[in-house]
């Protein structure tokens, strides 16, 4: 429970969708309600749609909606959702989306990992439609409730209707059909226990989840980097026509995973050569970012989430022992 | 604090003497509070007392702009640009466990950094007493989750806090102005608000040369994180290595010895 928090808390990231609440003059006292989501889905090839998520951190100005989610139609109708947000009104708003252009139902939703700006919509389906890793499912049914807890805090409003639940399905790795539209799942890990990819055969898409940003500074609550590299390293390796990352623009040249790679390896030295120098976490925190990263959106607050996540650990495996 | 003394008066004139009595009571040496906490008077009066308090930009109370834990939140404050340090008290005004440390850098230099426990959204201040009995206050608002307080320790779920208590690791730095201590010690710094477990925590530290000199004695409540990390800033010209004691709440010590840098 306390540790669910702390990753919620640490989660907490992104938002351009979002359409602002009431622009109504609000007085100190006065309550603030939520706003609409504005699903813009962007089409990214046949059948095939990004819906993009705010490059942010989780506020109340965005409703939460900072990660990118995909919708794919079915050649036998319907739609397929990577992905659907971090609220109810979020997923049926997403959903609302898929049939409109899809002129069928939601036929299932892949959750890539159980952070709950992904992951949290998932309440507003029939669990027999929603598949993740068996990782995930676990990190889930650790996590969400904390999870929950911290976005009702941030989001209020926006949360309304969301409640915790669980995907009912196990997303096995390998090829797999839904409506006719052929998908590759592959599972991996790094970012969190889980990290589900989907491979879309007709468009040649990559959807990534968070394994991979795009101009936008990887999160790391549940990161284990050597492991990130290996799927960082099994990802560039795909044959594809282009890539979603989970945060940021679509990736049509690899830069996206090149990216990724670089932030997490200048992370990873950087906060060893601070903890070497003797600073403290608020000094780590205000240490200077490459100018390579200047285009990487929030780079600076997830440096700072990021030394709360390894600061301690690094101090404690390199830090000499002084009593004796 | 005119315009509060003023209002107080008109109090004392117009309200019947019954009211006006607790009014007065609260009338204290500190001026109004730029950050509006409802704590403010409360911990002021007895904090400070009837010293003389200034908000001043002078002490810097630096801070992560994210809480991403609320049970480990960094927080250092620099007041190296005031002469004659004498205490550095962190307040946390709305923690029930109010005050972190209490450090008094006897040889050392206005400098501390610690790690503190956020029991919700809350300012975070360091009141810095000048040898002049002038103390120096800055902070700011803390946005947290709740709990950094009320939830059990991670080395408590996980069980090993027996195994690792009191282990001490640290090292010394040489530096262009000072020599940079930082210390690490494991315990699970209890705060007593936990179910079943009772308050248990380091209380003191003390920080001295290679030939006994006190450079710095520092007070700690459960309100500093579990495994507490500090560092201090201690003079350019310290010689040899510095010996490390600290103490908790039931009594055992334990002592480290930091190798010259």
């Amino acid at each position: 429970m306390i540790l669910s928090r702390r990753g919620a808390l640490g989660l907490l990231a992104a938002a351009p969708l979002a359409l602002p609440a009431a622009t109504w003059p609000t007085g100190a006292d006065a309550e603030t309600f939520a706003g609409r989501y504005a699903i813009v889905p962007q089409p990214i090839g046949d059948g095939i749609w990004l819906v993009r998520g705010a490059d942010e951190a989780i506020a109340f100005e965005n409703g939460g909606a900072i990660a990118n989610a995909v919708i794919l139609a079915c050649p036998e109708g319907g739609a397929v959702l990577f992905d659907c947000g971090p609220s109810f009104n979020y997923a049926r708003a997403l959903a609302g989306e898929a049939e409109r252009l899809t002129h069928g139902r939601v036929r299932r939703v892949f959750i890539s990992h159980l952070h709950p700006d992904h992951a949290l919509g998932l309440a507003a389906f029939d669990p027999a439609i929603v598949s993740a890793l068996p990782a995930t499912r676990a990190d889930l049914l650790r996590d969400a409730n904390g999870f929950s807890d911290a976005m009702y805090r941030i989001l209020a409003d926006w949360m309304r209707g969301t409640s915790v639940a669980q995907p009912g399905v196990i997303v096995e790795p390998g090829r797999l059909t839904v409506g006719g539209r052929a998908l590759t799942a592959m599972a991996m890990a790094g970012h969190s226990g889980g990290d589900l990819v989907l491979v879309d055969e007709a468009s040649g898409t990559v959807l990534a989840g968070d394994l991979v940003f795009h101009d936008r500074a990887p999160a790391t609550p549940h990161a284990d980097l050597a492991l990130w590299h290996k799927s960082l390293d099994t990802l560039a390796a795909l044959p594809r026509r282009q890539l979603v990352p989970g945060h940021g623009p679509l990736d049509t040249d690899g830069s996206a995973i090149a990216q990724t790679r670089d932030w997490l390896d200048w992370l990873d030295t950087a906060l060893h050569a601070a903890v070497a120098q003797g600073m403290d976490m608020t000094e780590a925190g205000q240490m200077p970012i490459p100018e390579k990263f200047a285009s990487v959106k929030m780079a600076r607050y997830e440096l700072q989430r990021s030394v709360a996540h390894f600061y301690a650990r690094i101090e404690d495996a390199t830090l000499p022992r002084i009593d004796g | 604090m005119t315009q509060r003394l003023f209002w107080l008066r008109l109090a004392a004139i117009f309200i019947a003497p019954g009211l006006a009595v607790p009014l007065a009571a609260l009338a204290i040496a500190a001026p109004a509070d730029p950050l509006k906490s409802p704590m403010w008077e409360n911990h002021a009066a007895w904090l400070f007392g009837k010293q003389t308090v200034v908000f001043d930009p002078a002490v810097q109370v630096l801070m992560p702009d994210v809480t991403e834990n609320q049970r480990i939140f960094p927080v250092t404050v620099d007041a190296r640009a005031l002469s004659g340090v004498q205490r550095i008290v962190v307040l946390m005004d709305l923690n029930p466990l109010p005050v972190a440390i209490d450090y008094r850098p006897e040889g050392a230099l206005g400098y501390v950094s610690l790690r503190i426990k956020l029991d919700q959204r809350t300012p975070v201040r360091a009141a810095v007493l000048t040898a002049d009995g002038v103390w120096h206050v800055a902070g700011r608002w803390i946005d947290a989750a709740g709990g950094g307080c009320s939830a059990p320790p991670v080395s408590r779920v996980k069980g090993d806090w027996a195994q690792h208590l009191g282990e001490l690791r640290g090292r010394l730095w040489r530096e262009a102005e000072d020599q940079r201590l930082r210390v690490l010690v494991r315990h699970p710094m209890d705060t007593g608000m936990v179910d079943n477990i009772a308050a248990y925590n380091l209380e003191t530290m003390t920080v001295r040369s290679a030939d006994g000199v006190m450079l710095g004695t520092m007070t700690i409540n459960g309100s500093v994180s579990e495994d507490p990390a500090f560092t201090v800033l201690l003079p350019k010209e310290t010689k040899g290595a510095v010996a490390v004691h600290l103490a908790d709440t039931n009594g055992r010590t334990f002592d480290g010895k930091v190798s010259a840098p």
